[in-house]
């Protein structure tokens, strides 16, 4: 059972082709891996199926639902949350303001219960709290908490993100790059935390990511693109030995 | 090592005041010292009307009716990180609600107030509307577009506004049988007013609204990510900044018992927005210092006449160069 599937995505930038025809699943409850040289159109791949960008053409369907023309807050609600490729925090504010962001879909008090500071407002802004402080948790930062986010280490501000995606409670996870800048360390730490968010919070993983050492290891399932078109899919072995994959990345021997 | 002594003296000097501000911080942080000064200062409010003539009243009152117009303009600049440079439009909605129904219809005054809430709604709703998917400064442009349409609108509906000549005789409101006509009712009036706009700012800055707008202020993707439809949001700092302004322009034309289409010019919006800028954007107490910075300066300086607009030019560019936060301290982690 799929809870993402791509039918014959198109995006155009004027005459510009970056996604062409692309179809592709996300089984559920897996960990799915979309690779491709630089400028392949990955992070556009994303951007499509976050509603960053309106497709031109063709069908994103989230757990059975099309999302092609819904904007990017609905499609969180809906259930998908994303990372950003470079950090996108809230840096003027502090790590667990940051991380209740998430829960702003989640909650529905409005200006009169802010203003009246009712029963119901009390019990929201508890839970929004006890759900952040538990992703901060979850990710091991609960700790700097009330620090400001942009006085943080850089390992530590990609937990942030992490966290602030998990507190929007979703259902698939799409991380852009999330080992991007980490130490061995802290590779090995993130791989740890993406199995835990699949085994204990029974969230779906779709990352894009360029260490391969990290997207063999992890990866049930791995999509190449270049051009912005699909030429492999498969499990790690078969990815790795696909001639076609092979010339995408190191190019065609000379004859 | 005499010459490095010298450039390092500034520094020195910056960081006196920074250390003072975080020791007053601190010392505040205490609930008690909090309320305690709170207490202290209204009741030197309270007692101004007792020791002061009419003139410290009048300029008084009329700072009051700043920091309420700053706290809203506060919201939609400071809060929600939105240009607005057509704010006063909102101030004319309200005035001329209770100036129209009062003086045309002969609506009780108190009466005028939810009627000129909704319309300050409207207004929110039909300017904010078309406008807010844009950002900076067109946002900016449009906005004043909307402020000058508000006036020359209110200038050429003769039957309704009475043109240029504006509206006169709009009734006193009374309260409990006593007619709030002299200046320290009023005085009175736009105090308490001021203490509830201050109150709802409060609650809204830390509710899950007031992070919200804050979000948005400081990355719109990646709040548009978290689920937050920032043009929802946006569209909310907007009608609550529209109300504020809307109730104080009741009062405002409930004291002033006439109103005319050039109260509300561009120079209005400037210079609330210029108070707002001056004590520090999204700051509450500096609404306070901002707006009575604004209005007090002017006087005090009587003496120095036409000059005083130019010195309170340098003293902004000043301001600009050296606290460009504003008059009220940021709070430093």
């Amino acid at each position: 059972m799929s809870i993402l599937q791509v039918r014959d995505l198109t995006l155009r930038f004027g005459g510009l082709e970056v996604i062409n025809r692309l179809s592709l699943e996300v089984h559920q409850g897996g960990i799915v891996s979309l690779i491709g040289p630089n400028g392949a159109g990955k992070t556009s791949v994303f951007n499509c199926l976050t509603g960053f960008y309106r497709a031109n053409a063709g069908d994103i369907a989230f757990n059975g639902e099309s999302i092609v023309k819904l904007k990017p807050h609905r499609i969180t609600r809906m259930g998908m949350a994303r990372t950003f490729q470079n950090l996108r925090l809230f840096k003027n504010m502090t790590v667990l303001e940051n991380v209740m962001s998430g829960m702003h879909c989640r909650t529905r008090v409005g200006a009169l219960g802010a203003i009246l500071r009712n029963p119901a407002q009390r019990a929201e802004e508890l839970e929004i709290r006890r759900v952040a402080e538990e992703c901060l948790d979850f990710v091991g930062i609960l700790d700097h908490r009330d620090r400001l986010s942009k006085n943080l280490p850089y390992g530590d501000q990609r937990r942030v993100e992490w966290a602030r995606a998990l507190a929007t409670r979703p259902h698939l996870l799409l991380l852009d790059e999330p080992a991007a800048g980490l130490n061995f360390d802290e590779k090995e730490r993130l791989m740890a935390l993406i199995r835990r968010i699949r085994e204990e919070l029974q969230i779906t993983i779709f990352l894009i990511e360029h260490d391969m050492g990290l997207v063999m290891r992890i990866s049930e399932k791995v999509i190449v693109i270049d051009y912005g078109k699909k030429i492999a899919e498969g499990d790690c072995d078969t990815v790795q030995g696909d001639p076609k994959v092979i010339e995408a990345y190191l190019g065609r021997e000379e004859e | 090592m005499a010459a490095g002594s010298s450039p390092a003296s500034p520094a020195v000097k910056k960081s006196a005041i920074a250390a003072l501000e975080d020791r007053l911080f601190r010392f505040f942080d205490h609930r008690r010292h909090r309320h305690g000064a709170y207490a202290l200062l209204v009741l030197c409010a309270l007692a101004v009307p007792f020791v002061g003539d009419n003139y410290v009243l009048e300029i008084l009152t009329n700072s009051f009716f700043y920091i309420i117009l700053c706290l809203g303009l506060n919201i939609v600049v400071g809060f929600a990180g939105l240009l607005d440079l057509g704010y006063a439009a909102f101030f004319a909605v309200g005035a001329y609600t209770t100036g129209i129904l009062t003086s045309h219809h002969g609506w009780n005054f108190w009466l005028t107030i939810p009627a000129a809430v909704v319309f300050s709604i409207l207004a929110g709703v039909i300017i904010g509307g078309p406008t807010l998917r844009l950002r900076s400064d067109y946002l900016a442009i449009v906005t004043l577009g909307f402020g000058e349409i508000t006036r020359i609108v209110a200038r050429n509906l003769k039957d309704v506004t009475g043109g240029a000549s504006g509206l006169i005789g709009i009734n006193r409101p009374s309260i409990f049988g006593l007619e709030l006509y002299q200046i320290h009712h009023y005085y009175y009036a736009f105090f308490a007013l001021v203490v509830l706009a201050l109150f709802v700012s409060y609650r809204l800055q830390h509710s899950r609204l007031g992070r919200a707008w804050q979000y948005v202020r400081e990355d719109e993707d990646a709040a548009e990510a978290m689920g937050i439809d920032r043009v929802a949001i946006k569209l909310y700092a907007y009608i609550i900044g529209a109300v504020f302004a809307g109730v104080a322009g009741c009062f405002f034309a409930a004291k002033m018992t006439a109103i005319s289409p050039e109260t509300f010019q561009f120079m209005q919006s400037a210079t609330i927005l210029m108070a707002v800028v001056l004590g520090g954007m999204g700051k509450i107490p500096g609404m306070i210092v901002g707006a009575l910075a604004l209005i007090l300066f002017p006087e005090v300086f009587r003496e120095i006449g036409s000059m005083r607009m130019l010195v309170f030019g340098v003293v902004l560019i000043l301001m600009m160069i050296f606290r460009p936060q504003g008059m009220w301290p940021e709070r430093r982690n």
